[in-house]
């Protein structure tokens, strides 16, 4: 049920399609469309590119405010408990939800986010965030990471809560800081939980799809400055890179390139944090 | 530095945290409040006071999408599809779990990898694949094509948390049960089972919200309206009644409910199953 789909994946990208039904053996044509070809290659590269900036912001602002709470709850905090289950809320609701949530807030009209700009006399801060290319990215990305943050504040969080006191201890008698604890004593520690997250969010960076395709449309709106390979996949595969007409062998090229990349990377990524993990 | 400095250093920081763990503790829960609070009023005073109390709340907006909009029929096709799906994983899960953890037999540890290996793979790249097998088994638009791979994507995870806590119950506990004359099902379901429940537990929590939130093999699999679940029956719905902000806060509020519910009664359990593989023991 599952060895099967992804060879067939593999196998069908080297196939000529017309629609949905199989024609005859195609090679390496598939591929060579999907990186030389008009619209392919040019729809290829930006979403390639749009991923890595998800992987790359998301890191900082979701892991970095994940790292910076768990911080924060760790150890004799007033409330840890009640923080660490609210922060974890928004985790448990659908993307779907999330999405058109925030569809709504960020409305340019009549959504409560620009009106509290208002409010708060900052309207020339206000703006069209999901309508505006220069802004619709990033702001899809920060409403991912409100939904996800307090995933690895508890994951970080469980980390820091396993180094034992001593250890600590032991540096502060030697005279360490605060920043010089986190810095030499936390963060060394905390090595298998980074290397976790840093590979999830990868995964999960390059496999982002409800978020842009509830809140953008299946074409990654406005004019493909948010379109992303997961969009990029299901188009081709279910509804035509800009023709509408189903492309299988396409669409399986496409599925072939993004499990190579998140295999590829995370694979050797995995390998080479590991080995940082035992050296540090 | 002296001693009562440090302390008010200390003091200053521990302020500092509380405020930082309180802003975001605001930014996760006025939305959901906001969220909850325009359900009960007309898109008009929505729009006209969006941050005001509803001034004749009323549970108007709820019946229209429960009627209307269909959200009991996606409502309750999300129940149909997760419940099977879960207790296909449960089932099946604890039944190879149990051979692979208490058994020692040629081709133990190959069998454990090739379940193991399904946790790797992101199965949604698979989807034409797997779309062309559901068309070839006339499974489109069925429950059958969901529940299907719902279980085989959730079974390899189960299958890997459960055996290894089958493994690290003691042997002597089935050599006891046995010398009483025990049966092996009678093994697994009076002694094993209530010992591995915590870990059931997680692997429900594992797989159940994913599979209630999934929205992608739906979008794929399910076109006729009457078999859509939750998320995607949303779109329908958005689609719909753009203009109806009342309508679609009421609707948010009623797919969000279960989940809260569930989630403020057992946070714990959740926290623990949704990170389950992120973090150890």
């Amino acid at each position: 049920m599952i060895a099967y789909p992804v060879l067939s994946a593999m196998a069908y990208s080297l196939f000529r399609w017309d629609g949905i039904v199989r024609g005859g053996f195609a090679g390496a044509a598939n591929f060579q469309r999907l990186l030389t070809q008009y619209p392919y290659s040019m729809r290829m590269v930006t979403a390639f590119w749009h991923n890595v900036w998800t992987f790359a912001l998301t890191m900082l602002v979701q892991n970095g405010l994940g790292l910076l709470f768990a911080v924060l709850l760790a150890g004799r905090t007033w409330g840890a408990r009640a923080y660490r289950a609210i922060f974890f809320l928004p985790v448990t609701l659908s993307l779907v939800i999330v999405g058109f949530l925030w569809q709504l807030f960020l409305n340019p009209v009549w959504g409560p986010v620009n009106k509290l700009l208002a409010v708060a006399g900052l309207a020339g801060l206000a703006r069209p965030w999901l309508g505006d290319s220069q802004t619709a990215l990033t702001t899809l990305i920060l409403v991912n990471a409100w939904r996800w943050v307090g995933f690895p504040t508890i994951v970080f969080l469980a980390g820091i809560q396993a180094i034992p006191e001593e250890y600590v201890d032991a540096a502060r008698l030697d005279g360490a800081g605060p920043g010089a604890v986190f810095r030499r004593i936390v963060l060394p520690l905390l090595a298998p939980q980074v290397n976790v997250i840093v590979i999830l969010t990868f995964i999960g960076a390059f496999n982002w799809f409800e978020l842009p395709y509830v809140m953008q449309g299946v074409t990654g709106e406005p004019s493909h400055t948010t379109d992303v390979l997961g969009l990029l996949f299901y188009r081709s595969a279910f509804g035509g890179v800009d023709t509408g007409n189903p492309d299988v062998g396409l669409g399986s090229a496409i599925a072939v390139v993004m499990f190579a990349v998140i295999l590829a990377t995370s694979g050797l990524g995995a390998v080479y944090l590991r080995r940082r993990e035992i050296e540090g | 530095m002296s001693v009562d400095a440090r302390r008010i250093a200390g003091r200053g920081a521990a302020a500092l945290a509380q405020g930082l763990l309180l802003a975001n503790t605001l930014l996760v829960l006025l939305p959901m409040g906001f969220m909850v609070l325009s359900s009960f009023k007309t898109t008009r005073e929505i729009f006209q006071r969006p941050f005001g109390w509803p001034a004749s709340p009323s549970l108007r907006n709820y019946a229209a999408v429960w009627e209307t909009a269909h959200f009991g029929v996606y409502f309750v096709n999300s129940v149909i599809v997760t419940v099977a799906a879960m207790l296909v994983i449960l089932v099946a899960g604890t039944l190879a779990a149990y051979a692979l953890g208490r058994y020692r037999f040629r081709g133990n540890d190959l069998l454990y990898l090739f379940f193991l290996s399904g946790i790797m793979v992101p199965i949604r790249l698979a989807i034409i694949p797997l779309f062309i097998l559901m068309r070839d088994l006339r499974l489109l638009d069925t429950y059958w094509s969901l529940i299907l791979v719902y279980a085989a994507s959730g079974l390899s995870s189960a299958i890997f948390i459960l055996t290894g806590f089958f493994r690290a119950l003691p042997q002597d506990l089935d050599s006891a049960a046995r010398i009483d004359g025990a049966g092996e099902l009678n093994i697994l379901m009076r002694v094993m089972l209530p010992l591995v429940r915590p870990a059931l537990a997680i692997v429900a929590v594992y797989n159940v919200i994913p599979i209630w939130n999934d929205f992608f093999f739906p979008l794929v699999f399910i076109h006729q309206d009457r078999l859509k679940t939750l998320p995607l029956g949303m779109t329908v719905f958005f689609g719909e009644f753009a203009a109806n902000w009342g309508l679609l806060f009421a609707g948010l509020t009623l797919a969000a409910a279960p989940v809260i519910g569930l989630y403020i009664l057992m946070s714990r359990q959740f926290i623990k199953g949704l990170t389950a593989g992120a973090v150890k023991g």
